[in-house]
């Protein structure tokens, strides 16, 4: 290694650690890889990765336990046209690779020309969240105590705060990706998480409050109270609020969402239908839908895994593509999907760096990074007296989709009445629905406030969860359905 | 054909690669293909020494469980197989305890490398977090009462082992290929998976208990797409046991799946109304979801649910009773022993609609008062908390036919989508698909509306209860129908 260039190093870094952790090297790797190409077969790949994840919570006004989890393993792919072989072990040794290489060829029918694969370590070209301190490494007590503060700060706050529980969990997590066009890619990941919920009571009624923050970055950041304070008084405030909060009314209005984590939104409405593998299969209400109007125009939607230390970001996917910055909709037309390499190649397009997978013990398939509606012109205050009856909803639990039929719902923790263009009485309870294709096109205001959310966001598909991030200015939506109790 | 067997030689199913020894005799754990340093530990060999070294470090209380599941899944979409996966995974938990003034603290850890000083690191690590935590007074390992029997509770048929990845992979391809035959508007689908997984728990403690069982599960669901004027509607179907004769036949889901689909099609919105609203039992079980969330003793000593306090009160209407039972025999939840060594058992949550117990881990049965009830549960890593085993819905009498015929107008629910539950307070509003009923007749099919409620109204709605109870997973419950709920549409 030659210390001095800080890009050499941090080519060689994920590639030392598994090379000095496992005996894994550039030789182990060509063998498997030369196992896994005996049959006749279109791609094939590796994915060895180390994690340690920690996880420290509060509640009852003490630290009652600390958690360590270190996980690793390799999984082995091979695909042919559409079909993929895959086996994973958590052992990374040179028979378990073998073993798993051969069982993951076995979908291919014909025998291989002998060939033979020669990698070349790569750089992922840039560090989008470099951190002098792994969170692995940051002591105990500074979380234990950060939480106590925490606590004492949330309990002062109000004398109707009843329960705090608070969590700093991180991972930290060294992957290798092989692949049998001679790539050797690896990354270092970190990512850490703070979160507070807050139970209030009065009298029996009791409601819950929660807010977090998390991204790609020095834990360090997450122990300022610049930083932790906001996030106490955030939780504190809604669980208050909720004291206060009125039944949601039911029907359909129209709904002004806030600006940042209600872009969810577009994770749930538009995202997960411009997924390669649902439009490759086309199975996706979007299918065959590129270059038609989707939106209104002055609509923009982006997915980004390029921005520095979020918590949607990556340098390079689990399959080795670096991220980038890929358009969906542009200006209301449908201009792009999210794709991994096996759906680029079926679909005769370009992987966009969306390949990702929960772990070794997964297939990677297309997901989103960070994704998020440009801003518009519009003033959100003006936004807000421009609706004469309807809904404000500033922040939400969670959402999911039907991929096929366009149906999505979200659920708001946070919502408001709009009467006469001015904010109501809180609401608690608004969960929204409405049809993928057809929500954007009732657009009719795009605040010039884009905030990208807290950086908490977990996106769940086929049984495998990925950290992800959305973003919206304030939006304007109307004729939206809201199911609330109140008709 | 030839490369099918290959799967099935490398598969699980095959008999040489179903034995653990055998594999480890193939190579993946023998000492002399391993790069680590030393032997990895196996079953209780693993545990015994994460106890024993945590002793050494200092804990005075320590508990260990060793997971090791071996596992395939494959899936076919059309005549096509789009993935075969296998894999074999491992994962030792260790907890300790260490005392300070006041109680004990603990700290736990986890890694999938066996090796003995990876082992003797985690226990190390473990105590090293305890040590960095709060004493509490409830804290610890149960004080008695581990369990000393082991009951057969059919949890696997050694014959499945056996079992060739081909078959399981047929089965797939007879539930696609049945689907698609059912009407020429099922013209795609998101595949048919099948899986099956064998696993093996080992559980010890300082207290000196140590037990373990295996036990398997196998899986089949099928979720076709079916399409008309340009809109598509999926569906699915499912069937799960512990062994595979057990399983509905393949066709039959793929035929089940596919009709579900086709009769989503054409679906319209409905005006906001409040109406009777009846669950088919793939959704009504999720209504016990909620309720074992809300009668988990966390949640009941963080007074984090609507049910805190409540016990003894009659909470939903007398047609309700529930039950949670470990030790259902063949139960997709059933295990001989809890997370902390406790005998599993049954306990009727819900008796005639009167909340007669929690579901409480030692922790939380301290912290309130009570006792245990056997419902630790916990995956190998972290710390158990108390949730449901195998959890149902007593079935009425009335099939859900004669339901539907009762109800003059009103909502069948067939799917729910989204998150929208909130167990401190019981705000329920969700997502929902299904039916529309008109006269006692289902009219047409309902899409994009909500429906919404509170839970406790809501079990307290509850006014018809059907007789088709269907196990599908390890919470199940017949169609039930609830008085009056508000349904958000156009």
């Amino acid at each position: 290694m030659s210390g001095s260039d800080p890009a050499e190093a941090r080519r060689e870094a994920p590639v030392a650690f598994f090379r000095e952790r496992f005996g894994v090297d550039a030789r182990t790797v060509e063998r498997a890889l030369g196992v896994a190409l005996e049959r006749r077969v279109d791609a094939s790949d590796l994915y060895f990765e180390y994690g340690v994840q920690d996880a420290v919570v509060l509640e009852e006004g003490i630290v009652k336990s600390g958690e360590r989890h270190v996980e690793q393993g390799v999984g082995v792919r091979v695909q042919t046209g559409e079909r993929q072989g895959y086996a994973h072990s958590d052992e990374i040794t040179v028979e378990s690779l073998e073993l798993a290489a051969t069982t993951a060829r076995a979908i291919s029918e014909s025998r291989a020309a002998p060939s033979r694969v020669a990698v070349q370590a790569r750089g992922a070209g840039r560090d989008l969240y470099p951190v002098a301190t792994a969170p692995s490494e940051v002591p105990v007590a500074s979380k234990v105590k950060l939480l106590g503060e925490m606590d004492a700060y949330a309990r002062s706050r109000d004398a109707r705060v009843k329960q705090v529980m608070a969590s700093v969990v991180s991972q930290h997590q060294h992957v290798l990706i092989a692949t049998h066009d001679g790539q050797l890619v690896g990354d270092v990941r970190p990512l850490v998480r703070l979160n507070i919920q807050v139970i209030a009571a009065d009298g029996n009624h009791r409601e819950v409050g929660y807010q977090g923050t998390g991204g790609r970055y020095e834990m360090a950041r997450l122990f300022d109270p610049e930083v932790w304070k906001p996030l106490v008084d955030d939780a504190v405030r809604i669980a208050l609020l909720n004291l206060d909060a009125v039944p949601c009314p039911a029907g359909s209005m129209d709904v002004v969402l806030g600006p940042g984590w209600p872009g969810i939104l577009l994770h749930e409405a538009i995202g997960h239908g411009l997924e390669g593998d649902f439009n490759r299969k086309k199975t996706s209400a979007f299918s065959d839908r590129l270059g038609q109007r989707v939106a209104a125009p002055g609509v923009t939607v982006v997915d980004d895994g390029t921005i520095p230390e979020r918590r949607g970001s990556l340098n390079v996917d689990d399959e080795g593509t670096p991220t980038q910055r890929t358009v969906l909709i542009e200006d209301g037309v449908l201009v792009g999907y999210l794709q991994d390499k096996l759906n680029a190649r079926l679909m005769g397009m370009e992987p966009t760096g969306n390949g990702r997978r929960e772990s070794y013990a997964h297939l990677p398939m297309p997901r989103m990074t960070n994704t998020f509606m440009l801003a518009g012109p519009d003033d959100p205050a003006e936004i807000l007296r421009s609706v004469e009856r309807g809904l404000y909803a500033v922040s939400f639990g969670g959402g999911q989709v039907d991929i096929t039929s366009g149906k999505f719902v979200f659920s708001a923790n946070e919502a408001y009445r709009i009467e006469n263009g001015r904010l109501g009485a809180p609401v608690k309870g608004a969960t929204l629905i409405g049809n993928g294709p057809d929500v954007l096109t009732r657009v009719t205001r795009i605040g010039n406030d884009l905030k990208l959310d807290l950086g908490v966001g977990s996106c769940g598909k086929d049984g495998q969860s990925v950290p992800v991030g959305v973003g919206l200015p304030t939006l304007r939506i109307d004729g939206l359905t809201v199911g609330g109790t109140e008709t | 054909m030839s490369d099918r067997k290959t799967i099935a030689d490398n598969g699980l199913g095959s008999p040489q690669a179903s034995d653990r020894n055998a594999i480890a005799g193939n190579g993946l754990g023998s000492p002399q293909a391993s790069t680590t340093t030393d032997r990895a530990l196996v079953g209780a060999d693993a545990v015994a020494r994460a106890l024993a070294r945590a002793k050494q470090a200092g804990a005075s209380e320590a508990d260990a469980m060793l997971l090791e599941a071996d596992s395939i899944s494959s899936r076919v979409r059309g005549a096509e197989i789009d993935f075969v996966t296998q894999a074999r995974e491992r994962v030792l938990g260790i907890r300790t305890f260490v005392r300070q003034a006041g109680g004990l603290s603990c700290g736990s850890t986890s890694t999938s490398d066996l090796a003995p000083a990876t082992i003797d690191r985690m226990a190390d690590e473990a105590v090293a977090l305890a040590r960095a935590t709060a004493p509490d007074a409830s804290a610890g390992l149960p004080a008695a009462g581990f369990a000393s029997d082991a009951p057969d509770l059919a949890l696997f048929d050694p014959a499945d082992r056996h079992v060739a990845i081909e078959a399981r992979i047929e089965d797939a391809r007879r539930a696609e290929a049945a689907a698609r035959a059912v009407d020429a508007r099922i013209v795609n689908s998101e595949g048919s998976q099948v899986s099956s997984e064998f696993r093996s728990v080992v559980y010890g403690n300082s207290a000196g208990f140590i037990g373990s069982y295996e036990s398997a599960s196998h899986a089949l669901f099928s979720e076709p797409v079916a399409r008309e004027n340009g809109a598509m509607q999926r569906d699915y179907w499912l069937t799960a046991a512990r062994r595979l004769d057990r399983l509905e036949d393949a066709a039959a889901v793929g035929r089940r799946a596919a009709e579900r689909a086709l009769r989503r099609l054409s679906a319209k919105r409905v005006a906001t109304c409040e109406v009777p609203v009846l669950f088919e039992p793939l959704a009504a079980r999720s209504l016990l979801g909620h309720l074992a969330g809300c009668v988990s003793g966390g949640a009941i000593y963080r007074e984090a649910s609507f049910l805190a306090g409540r016990l003894g009160e009659r909470i939903a209407s007398e047609l309700v009773t529930v039950i949670d039972d470990g030790r259902l025999p063949g139960g997709l939840g059933s295990r001989p022993f809890d997370g902390e060594g406790q005998p599993t058992r049954r306990n009727v949550i819900l008796d005639q609609g009167v909340l007669k117990t929690y579901l409480l881990d030692s922790y939380s049965a301290r912290k309130l008062g009570m006792k245990s009830t056997g419902s630790a549960a916990r995956g190998a890593a972290g710390s158990p908390s108390p949730a449901a085993t195998n959890l149902w819905l007593e079935p009425g009498k009335l099939p859900p036919e004669e339901m539907i015929r009762r109800t003059e107008r009103g909502l069948l629910v067939t799917e729910l989508i989204g998150m929208g539950f909130n167990p401190v307070t019981g705000d329920y509003s969700r997502g929902a698909a299904g039916q529309w009923i008109e006269d006692g007749r289902v009219v047409h099919a309902v899409e994009e509306i909500t429906i919404a409620g509170q839970l406790g109204a809501m079990l307290a709605a509850i006014d018809l209860v059907g007789s088709d109870l269907l196990w599908a997973g390890s919470v199940a419950a017949p169609t039930v129908r609830i008085a009056n709920m508000t349904v958000a549409g156009s």
